[in-house]
């Protein structure tokens, strides 16, 4: 039975938990505004008295902080790409019977268990062979294709009807255009989540820009936020404005569709 | 399934199993092949100066005072951090699932938020609410009238700032792994409980907290894969110091592969790390077999 002293209980406890979950996202966003003497004052102000745009100008007019977004914007595109490849192949899995189906689909599951630190050395001096490290082919090949993705594509695509292929195939529809116009759009659910993970994880990608990109045309947000941590160490306001940069449109983002997300996990199996 | 040619499943699967090979599959043989050489910044240039050393990079792994650190550290963090996680989410989990409402979904995405956000960034600011002088947690335990913390100066204190921020990311999918678990636990469960007069505890002791096993199974061993592999927090908040005190295998392998450019002496080491991810997967799966029997 739930009582109302319960439910007040549980919603306080939430109340206070949610603030001390978010204070790190508060503070960052108010610390940003603020110039950076009054961001190192004490005791510290909490809503900012000069209200100023300074940091994010200076970020982006001589801190190459466009040229950073927009690389990460090249990466969050072919992650799409990436997407297209793990779709395909979750239907080929899914749908198809052939020679040896079984032996790929488990190499294919395989690799889940292989960490990035295990593959980021012999990555790094492969894509040197194939000259490829410094370039943007680099930063975007190695993560492109996510095993697990496949897994959770294929899943929700056994369950749809065999007849459906089967009927357009004797209507005389192609292979892909039986993919794109049929499979697609029934996928709709398991591609939105898929998309949106997609999206948040190329955006928050750090390891392989890191590692591949020596030169600054090629840094992405997240690699250009620790550099500028480790140049401007004592401008926090500075660098508060930096990571507004690179959290705020995910925030966003997923306000818009964080019930999609929420569905997802309901649908993908993990109970 | 009749489809004319049996090319055309190959033409769906080929693009990503061909990524697959290039970069999951064959960099693994070619990592336990060059873990066995001196290969370098000079090797990497020709090929001809890398010669087999045999087992002597794992032999100089564990005599190394720093990569003995590196584990000790990384194991901290895994017995610490790991428990943590758990533990909070699905006390969160349990909150969140007492009502269904607007301000309960508020609530809910307030807590998976951290988990979508960049690490670097979520460093940074902690970075900026850790800072000694100027940071905004000593001010508020000075205010208490408490005396300020060193959060990243102290080697054992540093390790504990990081698995804070850690769990703070770590909860929210999680979370979400636990709510569709509970949301799962058939309501007659507890209609039946409730007729022999359970009370609320019994009723979490056996019945809620068995039905998740399953869920907490696969949080345990995803969290643990996770934390065995520590890296972006240590990276970006103290380089792995004070004192080599925040040092994880992942930043040391780094550290020896891109900052110091041994190839071979980084790939032995992260074999050795694959090797713990390995043995903590089996020995979970294992422990929740001989559970289920």
């Amino acid at each position: 039975m739930k009582t109302r002293l319960e439910k007040l209980f549980v919603t306080i406890v939430l109340m206070v938990g949610g603030f001390l979950v978010s204070i790190p996202f508060i503070w960052m966003i108010l610390s940003s505004f603020k110039s950076e003497r009054e961001a190192r004052t004490m005791p510290p102000t909490l809503w900012p008295q000069e209200f100023t745009f300074e940091h994010y100008i200076n970020l982006f007019q001589n801190l190459n902080f466009g040229t950073y977004f927009t690389n990460t914007l090249i990466i969050v595109i072919f992650a799409m790409l990436g997407l297209l490849f793990n779709t395909m192949a979750g239907y080929g899995f899914a749908k198809f019977k052939f020679k040896g189906k079984e032996v790929v689909f488990l190499g294919v599951l395989a690799t889940m268990m292989i960490p990035a630190q295990v593959s980021m050395i012999p990555v790094y001096l492969l894509l040197n062979q194939m000259g490829l490290t410094n370039t943007m082919a680099g930063i975007i090949l190695p993560g492109l294709i996510a095993a697990f993705n496949i897994f959770l594509i294929r899943q929700f695509m056994t369950t749809i009807p065999n007849d459906l292929i089967e009927s357009a195939r004797i209507d005389g529809a192609k292979e892909f255009r039986i993919f794109f116009q049929i499979i697609l759009p029934l996928s709709k659910p398991i591609l939105a989540v898929q998309a949106i993970l997609t999206f948040v994880g190329a955006w928050n990608s750090f390891l392989w820009p890191l590692i591949v990109a020596n030169d600054q045309a090629l840094y992405t947000l997240s690699v250009g936020l620790a550099l500028l941590q480790g140049q401007h160490s004592s401008s926090f306001a500075l660098q508060m404005a930096g990571a507004t940069v690179m959290v705020i449109p995910v925030l966003f983002l997923f306000l818009f569709v964080q019930r999609y997300i929420v569905e997802g996990f309901n649908t993908t199996g993990i109970k | 399934m009749n489809h004319k040619n049996a090319l055309t499943p190959w033409l769906f699967i080929g693009p990503a199993v061909l990524l697959l090979i290039a970069f999951s599959l064959l960099p693994i043989l070619v990592s336990l092949l060059i873990s066995f050489t001196d290969m370098n910044l000079i090797g990497l240039r020709n090929w001809d100066m890398v010669s087999f050393v045999g087992i002597e990079n794992f032999i100089a792994l564990f005599q190394d005072p720093l990569f003995r650190r590196s584990i000790f550290n990384t194991l901290v963090y895994v017995s610490i951090g790991v428990p943590l996680v758990i533990v909070c989410s699905l006390a969160v989990a349990l909150l969140l699932n007492y009502m269904t409402n607007k301000l309960f979904t508020f609530f809910r995405v307030l807590f998976y938020v951290p988990s979508i956000t960049n690490i670097v960034a979520i460093a940074v600011v902690w970075g900026f609410l850790y800072n000694m002088d100027v940071g905004l947690f000593n001010y508020v335990l000075n205010t208490l009238g408490l005396g300020s913390v060193p959060w990243l100066e102290h080697p054992f204190i540093a390790k504990i700032s990081l698995i804070i921020l850690a769990v703070w990311k770590g909860i929210g999918i999680n979370m979400l792994i636990y709510l569709a678990a509970l949301q799962s636990i058939p309501k007659s469960f507890y209609e039946a409980a409730d007729m022999d007069g359970a009370n609320k505890f019994q009723k979490l002791r056996y019945i809620t907290i068995p039905s998740l096993s399953y869920a907490t199974f696969f949080v345990t061993v995803t969290t643990l894969i996770g934390w065995l592999q520590f890296f972006e927090e240590p990276f970006v908040m103290t380089g792995g110091g004070p004192l080599d005190g925040t040092m994880s295998m992942a930043l040391f392998i780094y550290e020896s592969g891109f900052q110091y450019n041994d190839f071979g002496y980084a790939a032995a080491g992260s074999l050795v790390l694959f090797i713990f991810i390995i043995v903590a997967t089996l020995v979970q799966f294992t422990f929740n077999k001989s559970k289920e029997n």
